[in-house]
């Protein structure tokens, strides 16, 4: 049984302007202790997506249908209280911008052990041996004094460690991790994404990353979903997807991406965008969401929306035109 | 930390200069002539001029200015024209049922108004968030005197819970000291607390926006750790910021509050003051409220290295 | 485009997607004037019975009103009835003239503050966000006047003044303006920092445009709110000075004076406050919801700052 089993998830939310459908029937699953991506640009649906799954959606202007199964059960049918025991315990989330994702008037010691305190029962003294444990892990230094010190007496870098540290202090089984070095410096991308792959082997947790960056897909992930528009449009494992993406927006991602050094070898040419917007998420489309942007779309693709097909081995694809290989039999 | 404060205390003291002059000229910067003002219609020209002469308005502005500014520091406010009293002697009399009336409004409405904005905050667009905002603008709307007025006509003569007026020492007991000072402070307190109610749930929504508030609910962490813990304390600032603005409402307030409810504090030494035109007393009374006004912004100031570790490091 | 799936011709093999459900009902975007009226009631409360207000002020001798200075001492503190519909005061005055001719001196002392402080609150604050050597000075002017508590400052200049409209509206002003000044500079400081007035002024712009064409329409907003805010601080202002006597001349009749002449007889005809009272505070309250409302829709971020 996969970890986490999501199917037909829908979170719509009520706009003065509309109905805002941000993710429109998406269903994945995450299996124990792999990595899965999940790509796509602003926009499409990603984060709501992941804040739905910790049904960290605030429900008045918005709503979650669908089905979440973590472990069997369904997270959408837990009281408030159960669920409050899944967060931070047993699914746990690190976001995008560290710089305001932490308390500015607490100290750090305080916020590390506040999940500790929270979910396992443990006292002051104790929650802050494990804190320094759980600092020294994600690689801080002097973990003991940065326990009285204020996010602000942080670098971006540090903060977002201590944003890894809080998330897996305690021992979470799945880590979301949205956008985690989007708001980075370079260099100090390289370093938490060092530091993830790092925890991966040591913690053993199942990852959900979310990112824009296929750069870190490669890095880090074993699986890819790719997003559009609130829908999935395609899933495959890594280096099947690298080798040969099969939706017309995918290849469109990759093709926007520049190559080191293909100014040298003379493969140069201009970097190929996929022209158009993305369609707003409040009108009903009665085709393919991408049919507005896509080279390829015909008057079936308009009308007939693509449902998600085997094209290759574990490899789905919405699109009527995408290629189908012949599978093994 | 300390060097900080002790800035801060300094920089107080060019504004209390400034308000210094700033009072002392009031008397330069009415239109028409002040003294044939105060000497009211009636007067003749020998009584103007001897007036003129008792404000000093004969002298040259500066020469008058620090006479005047070193009378101020040796705690020297002038003499009344009216009484022939010191104007510090006439404030002494009148103090404590000012200084009772102000904390004790000062106190009612922080506690009540802090939790409404919070609990507004926190069921921000439902009935109970619109009652209590509603309920702040009228608090906002309706003028001091005339709740106090409603106040007293209904708990007083009407259903005779509470003195219609007067003050009781606290000397003679806290209770009925107390119960005196209840309908005022409740009448003074309405608009201060309608001001406070809203900046809490404004500064309280706003922080409710923040990104560790979500990842404060992503920890696990329920309502009441999330409001108390968490928001309340970034909060802060601007609700201990408006508490100290809002004195000067108080103080203003107190005029009124004094004059419908018959209290003897400095707000009916001031309206008395007023019919009498015996400027020194009013100048001395607004000198006095304005240096408070001063020290309690600076206080203010003062907590908030305690509520932000930002400004502290 | 609708689809009908009669016309639509698939071709075999190709797998079509489940239409998705609906998870909300569906919002009725409502345009026009009931939709302005839906999204921002305060504006719409507030502006409406500020109209009626300023109607009732217009019409004044229209409405059934007598000589609001007649007096009458024979008929002196009648009960509210027909022929005096809200009674009269202890001269023999008909209150209901009195309060509805009130409504001019409120008004026109409530929007002369507003304007008046707007425009010297607004110079004064460009001059100091903008002319820099001038900024401490200035500032620590303001600092200085705004330690003094408003009632307090425009008692002590009317108790050097004689008593009339005129110098009410002054002194309530020199009370109120420093506020904007203060909120205007804010503006401008900031403004100065951003880089779009960089770009103007490295190509090569001069002050005056910069000032019209970007700093300008950036303190409108707030000022616009905040003179709402003066209009009705501005009237209670004026209520309080003509209730303790430091107000408008005893003749004239503003909602303060007809309550400070009923003052002594409270306890036992209280109808001479009631009716000015609630006058002053429906004519308070729809400025402020007025205030509130245009808060809200002019810039939501100000909410912070009241």
């Amino acid at each position: 049984m996969p970890l986490l089993e999501v199917e037909n998830l829908q979170t719509h939310f009520r706009t003065p302007d509309g109905i805002n459908r941000a993710v429109d029937g998406v269903s994945f699953h995450v299996e124990e202790g792999e990595t899965l991506a999940v790509v796509g640009e602003s926009g499409c649906g990603k984060s709501v997506t992941a804040n739905s799954i910790l049904r960290l959606i605030p429900e008045p202007p918005g709503k979650i249908a669908g089905s979440i199964r973590f472990q069997g059960a369904d997270l959408l049918k837990l009281s408030d209280r159960a669920m409050r025991k899944v967060r931070g315990n047993d699914i746990a989330m690190i976001f995008q911008e560290p710089m305001t994702s932490l308390n500015p008037v607490l100290t750090v010691g305080r916020q590390l052990g506040e999940t500790l305190r929270l979910h396992q029962r443990v006292g002051k003294q104790e929650a802050d041996e494990r804190a320094i444990e759980m600092l020294r892990l994600v690689g801080i230094s002097e973990a003991k004094r940065r326990l009285d010190e204020y996010p602000h007496q942080l670098s971006g870098g540090m903060r977002q460690r201590v944003m890894i540290a809080i998330a897996l202090s305690c021992r979470p089984k799945l880590l979301i991790a949205d956008e985690p070095t989007t708001a980075l410096d370079v260099t100090i991308q390289a370093q938490i994404l060092d530091l993830m792959k790092d925890l991966k082997s040591k913690v053993g947790a199942a990852i959900i990353l979310i990112t824009h960056d296929l750069g870190i897909v490669a890095e880090v992930a074993e699986r890819v979903m790719v997003m559009y528009a609130g829908r999935k449009v395609e899933e495959a494992p890594v280096a099947e997807l690298y080798r040969s993406p099969r939706h017309p927006y995918t290849q469109g991602l990759f093709g926007a991406v520049p190559k080191l050094g293909s100014s040298l070898d003379g493969t140069a040419t201009r970097l190929a965008e996929i022209p158009g917007v993305v369609p707003s998420l409040k009108e009903r489309l009665p085709g393919c969401v991408f049919a507005s942007r896509c080279a390829l779309a015909t008057d079936l693709c308009r009308q007939a929306a693509p449902a998600l097909e085997l094209k290759a081995k574990a490899h789905f694809a919405a699109c009527h035109y995408a290629p189908k290989e012949a599978l093994a039999a | 930390m300390l060097a900080h404060i002790v800035r801060r205390i300094m920089a107080t003291i060019p504004v209390m200069a400034i308000v210094a002059l700033f009072v002392f000229s009031l008397l330069y910067i009415a239109p028409g002539d002040p003294a044939a003002v105060i000497a009211g219609d009636q007067a003749s020209p020998e009584d103007v001029e001897k007036i003129r002469k008792g404000l000093g308005l004969d002298r040259p502005f500066l020469v008058r200015f620090g006479e005047w500014s070193w009378q101020l520091v040796h705690g020297d406010l002038g003499t009344s024209m009216f009484t022939g009293l010191p104007v510090t002697t006439l404030i002494a009399q009148r103090l404590e049922p000012t200084l009772s009336l102000m904390i004790v409004t000062l106190l009612l409405s922080v506690t009540i108004a802090v939790p409404m904005g919070v609990i507004a905050a926190w069921r921000a667009g439902t009935w109970i968030d619109r009652g209590l905002m509603a309920f702040a603008v009228l608090g906002f709307s309706v003028p001091v005197f005339v709740v106090g007025y409603v106040l007293a006509y209904v708990f007083a003569l009407e259903l005779d819970w509470l003195p219609v007026q007067g003050y009781t020492p606290l000397s003679r007991g806290f209770v009925p000291w107390l119960e005196n000072l209840v309908l005022p402070a409740v009448a003074l307190g309405c608009v201060y607390s309608a001001l406070i109610a809203r900046i809490t749930r404004a500064s309280m929504l706003e922080v409710l926006q923040q990104d560790y508030i979500r990842t404060a609910r992503s920890k696990g962490m329920g309502q009441r750790g999330i409001l108390f813990v968490h928001a309340l304390k970034n909060a802060a600032i601007p609700i201990v910021t408006v508490i100290g603005i809002g004195v000067a409402l108080l103080i203003g307030g107190a005029v009124v509050t004094e004059s419908v409810f018959a209290i003897p504090g400095l707000g009916r030494l001031t309206v008395d003051a007023i019919l009498r035109r015996d400027y020194p007393v009013i100048q001395g009374i607004v000198l006095l409220f304005s240096f408070v006004y001063v020290l309690v912004n600076l206080v203010i100031d003062v907590l908030y290295t305690l509520l932000d570790p930002r400004i502290r490091y | 485009m609708t689809v009908q799936s009669a016309t639509l011709v698939v071709p075999p093999g190709i797998a079509i997607a489940a239409p998705t459900a609906e998870v909300l009902p569906p919002v009725k975007v409502r345009r026009g004037l009931f939709g302005f009226i839906y999204r921002y009631p305060t504006i719409a409360f507030g502006g409406a019975l500020l109209i009626v207000m300023l109607l009732i002020a217009i019409l004044a001798p229209y409405l059934g009103t007598v000589d609001p200075t007649a007096l009458a001492p024979a008929k002196r503190t009648r009960s509210p009835s027909a022929d005096f519909w809200f009674g009269t005061d202890m001269f023999g005055r008909d209150i209901y003239s009195r309060v509805v001719y009130g409504t001019r001196v409120s008004l026109t002392v409530g929007l002369s503050v507003a304007v008046l402080a707007s425009l010297s609150g607004l110079i004064v604050g460009l001059i100091s966000g903008f002319v820099r050597w001038t900024d401490g000075i200035i500032m620590r002017i303001m600092d200085g006047m705004m330690s003094i508590p408003p009632i307090l400052l425009a008692i002590t200049l009317m108790a050097l003044t004689r008593a009339s409209v005129g110098n009410v509206i002054t002194a309530i002003t020199i009370a109120e303006f420093p506020r904007v000044a203060r909120l205007v500079r804010g503006v401008v400081l900031t403004l100065r920092e951003q880089p779009y007035v960089d770009a103007a002024v490295a190509a090569g712009t001069r002050a005056p445009t910069i000032l019209l064409r970007h700093i300008l329409p950036n303190t409108l907003a707030p000022m616009t709110v905040q003179a709402t805010y003066i209009c009705a601080s501005a009237m209670i202002v004026e209520a309080i000075l003509s209730f303790i006597g430091a107000g408008t001349p005893p003749t004239t009749p503003s909602w303060g004076n007809i309550m400070a002449e009923g003052r002594a007889l409270w306890q036992v005809k209280p109808f001479i406050v009631f009716f000015p009272a609630v006058f002053l505070s429906i004519t308070v309250l729809a400025v402020n919801l007025l205030g509130d409302g245009l808060r809200d829709m002019l810039d939501p971020r100000m909410a912070k700052r009241l």
